[in-house]
């Protein structure tokens, strides 16, 4: 009886500082992946609410009715080996609750791994996100364009992030528009996210890189693709153009606030996917594969800057 | 003075000089202690040198607590710093280190040296043999064990401690990255613990196999023993895993090679899976013990036989097997695409059924029984619906396309923890009042006892359900601090609040064994919980041969037959019994391992080969010794026997 009554008390606890709250992010979405991902969630909850109270119920009905001191004093619990339907029933009953699970689970793969629908009919944008201790630097090709720590992203178009990391590995995250994926240093990973209507969101690195994790976050702007290409424009107008030099700087560890350029690294630093990719093998090249390495030993010692340019374009 | 330099701390604090003082004050208060009540000549033949299971046992269980506070109090200080938001009580790398030694020492060196400890105590009582297959073998596990454990925990004052995650996903855990030695603790002494515990999985399957007593099939044995046997055999195939991991993370650390650099065609994505192809086993080695402790508790306080034993043996191998089948899960976010993570997803979700017929089974085994709420089984009933709890959030961190938005959150951290607090620290609890008697010949007091595990069941409730909450509101895990405007504060505020009730409910837990060893009774003869397996049918304390004469086994449950059907366990007469000598050298090695790590760690060369070859001396001096063992004689057994209450 103790028992339901702790449980009972932290559960009610629990519900009344809950409905004083906000709606938590990942319950609250904003674009088409995070809406599958919390429908998966909150169908998940309930089911698994309904196994937990049977549990629950069973647990207390036997406590309750079996205990020794609700029984004489020489009764002698009788030996009972099992039953093949009641096992059967214990088996059978979570094998379709886990079968209908794996349904969902594997529809909701292939569309969280795929462009969201309704978008299909346009392009989607294509975001280079690269994270470098402690910072995201994003790529917009398509628009020449390039940001630190923050990203304006149009309503009506899919995204596509392609993501790498310039040092740990990472993981590129907006709860309300959809779950993370890693970025790592030697291959690019493909996020597929798409915002609904405009707003502005929380994104950040989920994964542990070092002492500047907690603060590795960024700011994301959903706006209609009026103001979008407003945007795009007014950066073309103002911003300076990102220089090898200054992306180099900017790769040193540490934090930085908000910053705009115009063109992207990706000209003189590609990503590391095709060619690129870091456990590519190229057989019959050793002499560009030894001049690779001398150029990754200088960035890591963030010496000789002015040597980088030599190197460039492979 | 240069060649000291390398020991400084590169990061320090006043605690961290506070604790070399206390660590220093310590060292010095014990050895005069040992020296004052002439205690050494003791200690040396009768802990340091013992190849007796039952003495390893308890020598793996005061490590297993030592270390449950050193994980704990790592953990007070995370809830501490994170009660509040932009709190300033810890900086980064200190929360940084302080996380990563929480991971390591609460799963490696707390939750499974208190399993294997249980394990050398209990697994050869329970089938009836005279001690483990290779009595020195197991001590140098110990030793190998302990030295790995004490060389991991003097990092954060020599050197500085690991600050890469319990994890230590590489590129992180490489040298650039992570450039104290801190890292270089970590890949060697989890390496040295590693091949202690390589060692245990090989003597007790061997032990189990074949040291049953007589009439003992595979399918009489208890519920226990099947699941050592079987975290056994996941050990002798998980761990060598590991070996292989941390020793190419020790060659990209210390020599240079790029086996996990993110340059040079090395593979990050390669340690992520080796370290879950062994870290995902390992979680069923932990817990699959667990569950057998758990069988035996409650068939003994429901006063019944243990219902569904074959399926409960059966569920145990499908776990087993299965449990190698899903390390991806721990990385579904790395982007390996659909199909992969289908798969992965589905095996994942399938542990829940073999996991499931398990809490049903022990559900159907309070059926018609006569249930008495001891504090073992107190445990045992707060496990049945906290750990439903842990494992449903488990299924559904199993949905791969969820998991993106549980991943690298506190809902997953939420999520172990219910895991292994009610899973595994609870049997642990559960074990440790359950089996305090026969270890010590006094029961701790029931009172404290059932109290602590109130505290420590509601303190666990409120230290982690927050945590579901704050991770689905987009709290990442291990992060030091966070924004006042984030809205996490009163989430992790509730948690810290837990937190304090764990320490109250641990330190219960210690008063208790204090206040039972000042005024429990010595006299509750050898049975004190009516039970039913053969670990009961001897005396207490338990005599160094275990059983004068080896008992007929019948049963699943031997002893109970004994006692309420007649059926006797021990018909024969007494004979010489062989037992084997002890030994030093398990302990030298201990200590040579401990230096030789200590020496790897701070790539000091020279003491390094000396030691390797010292190690090998040892080892080639063990091969060559002549020792068959000695035999007790029958008087001598007779005579205990008698002491302790006449031969059964």
């Amino acid at each position: 009886m103790k028992l339901k009554r702790a449980l009972l008390l932290a559960i009610i606890t629990i519900a009344t500082v809950l409905t004083g709250c906000e709606p938590l992010a990942v319950l609250d979405p904003k674009g088409p992946q995070a809406e599958v991902q919390a429908n998966d969630i909150v169908m998940s909850i309930w089911l698994m609410s309904g196994i937990v109270i049977v549990v629950f119920a069973m647990l207390a009905y036997m406590l309750f009715k079996y205990r020794a001191s609700k029984q004489k004093k020489d009764y002698e619990p009788p030996h009972i080996e099992g039953n093949i339907w009641v096992e059967a029933i214990c088996v059978g009953i979570p094998v379709l609750i886990v079968a209908f699970l794996s349904f969902v689970s594997v529809q909701s793969n292939y569309k969280v791994e795929a462009t969201p629908p309704g978008y299909e009919d346009k392009e989607p944008l294509v975001v280079y996100a690269s994270s470098s201790n402690w910072k995201w630097h994003f790529s917009y090709p398509e628009e020449d364009i390039e940001t630190v720590n923050y990203l304006y992203i149009p309503t009506d178009r899919a995204l596509e992030f392609k993501l790498y990391s310039f040092g740990p590995i990472t993981s590129f995250w907006i709860p309300q528009l959809g779950g993370q994926k890693y970025a790592m240093a030697d291959m690019v990973t493909t996020l597929h996210l798409a915002a609904d209507h405009p707003g502005e969101f929380m994104g950040r690195n989920a994964n542990f890189s070092g002492k500047g994790f907690a603060e590795n976050t960024f700011d994301v702007t959903a706006m209609s693709p009026v103001e979008f290409d407003e945007w795009v424009e007014e950066v073309h107008k103002t911003a300076d153009p990102i220089t090898e030099d200054k992306f180099e700087e900017l790769l040193e560890p540490g934090h930085l606030g908000k910053m705009t350029f115009t063109g992207t690294h990706l000209d003189f630093k590609p990503a590391p996917e095709g060619e690129n990719s870091g456990h590519q093998h190229h057989h019959g090249s050793n002499d560009d594969e030894e001049e690779n390495h001398d150029n990754h030993e200088e960035n890591e010692d963030h010496e000789n800057h002015e040597d980088h340019s030599d190197h460039s374009g492979h | 003075m240069e060649f000291f330099e390398r020991f400084a701390i590169p990061h320090p604090s006043p605690a961290i000089y506070a604790s070399m003082v206390a660590i220093g004050l310590v060292t010095i208060a014990i050895i005069f202690g040992l020296t004052y009540f002439k205690k050494w000549g003791y200690l040396w033949r009768e802990w340091l040198t013992t190849v007796d299971h039952k003495r390893l046992g308890i020598m793996y269980l005061i490590s297993a607590i030592l270390m449950l506070f050193r994980g704990g109090a790592d953990a007070i200080m995370m809830r501490a710093q994170l009660a509040a938001p932009e709190n300033k009580l810890l900086d980064a790398q200190h929360y940084n280190e302080i996380f990563t030694t929480h991971g390591v020492v609460m799963i490696l060196f707390m939750a499974m040296p208190f399993i294997i400890g249980f394990m050398n105590f209990v697994v050869p009582l329970q089938i009836g043999a005279r001690d483990v297959a290779f009595p020195r073998l197991n001590a140098l596990s110990f030793w190998l064990f302990f030295a790995g454990a004490m060389l991991f925990n003097i990092s954060f004052v020599i050197g500085g401690s690991p600050d890469a995650g319990w994890t230590s996903y590489f590129p992180l855990a490489d040298n650039e990255f992570s450039q104290s030695v801190g890292t270089n603790y970590y890949m060697i002494a989890i390496q040295i613990a590693g091949l202690g515990t390589l060692m245990t999985g090989i003597n007790f399957m061997t032990t189990i196999l074949k040291m049953r007593a007589p009439g003992m099939t595979l399918m009489k044995m208890p519920m226990f023993t099947w699941s050592a046997l079987i975290a056994n055999v996941i050990i002798v195939f998980a761990f060598p895993v590991l070996t292989v991991a941390l020793a190419m993370g020790t060659l990209d650390r210390l020599f240079g090679t790029h086996f996990f650099a993110s340059t040079n065609g090395g593979m990050d994505m390669l340690w992520a899976n080796l370290f879950w192809v062994w870290g995902h086993p390992e979680v069923y080695i932990l817990i699959l013990p667990a569950f057998g402790i758990y069988s035996e508790v409650i068939s003994t306080f429901a006063r019944r036989n243990l219902y569904g034993y074959k399926s409960m043996v059966a569920s145990m191998v499908i776990i087993s097997l299965l449990s190698f089948l899903v390390w991806v899960h721990h990385f579904f976010t790395m982007g390996q695409g659909a199909l992969v993570n289908s798969i992965f997803s589905i095996t994942t979700m399938a542990i829940a059924v073999p996991t499931g017929v398990k809490i049903f089974n022990w559900l159907f085994t309070l059926y018609k029984g006569k249930i008495e709420v001891t504090t073992p089984m107190l445990y045992s009933m707060l496990f049945i619906p906290l750990f439903t709890i842990g494992g449903v959030t488990g299924v559904m961190l199993g949905m791969s396309a969820a998991d993106y938005q549980y991943h690298n959150t506190m809902f997953l951290v939420a999520h172990f923890h219910m895991v292994i607090i009610p899973g595994v620290v609870f049997a642990m609890l559960a074990a440790l009042f359950y089996y305090w008697p026969k270890m010590f010949g006094f029961m701790l007091n029931e009172k404290l006892g059932k109290l602590g595990a109130w505290v420590i069941a509601i303190g666990t409730l409120l230290a982690f359900m927050p945590m579901f909450f704050s991770g689905l509101d987009g709290q990442a895990r291990r992060m030091y601090t966070y924004s006042e405007s984030s809205g996490f504060g009163i989430w992790n505020m509730i948690s810290f609040v837990g937190a304090l009730g764990l320490a109250i409910g641990f330190a219960l837990i210690v008063y208790n064994i204090y206040y039972s060893f000042r005024y429990a009774s010595r006299d509750i003869g050898s049975d004190p919980w009516d039970a039913r397996t053969l670990e009961w049918a001897t005396h207490t304390p338990v005599p160094e041969y275990n059983f004068a004469t080896m008992p007929q086994i019948e049963s699943v449950e031997p002893f109970w037959d004994d006692k309420k059907n007649g059926k006797k366990l021990f018909k024969d007469k007494i004979e010489k019994i062989h037992m084997p000598n002890n030994t030093g050298i398990p302990f030298i090695m201990g200590v040579l391992f401990f230096i030789w790590g200590f020496s790897f760690i701070f790539a000091m060369w020279i003491p390094l080969i000396i030691f390797t070859l010292a190690i090998f001396g040892c080892m080639a001096y063990q091969s060559f010794e002549n020792d068959h063992g000695r035999y007790i004689s029958v008087e001598e057994v007779e005579e205990t026997e008698n002491k302790l209450g006449g031969k059964r």
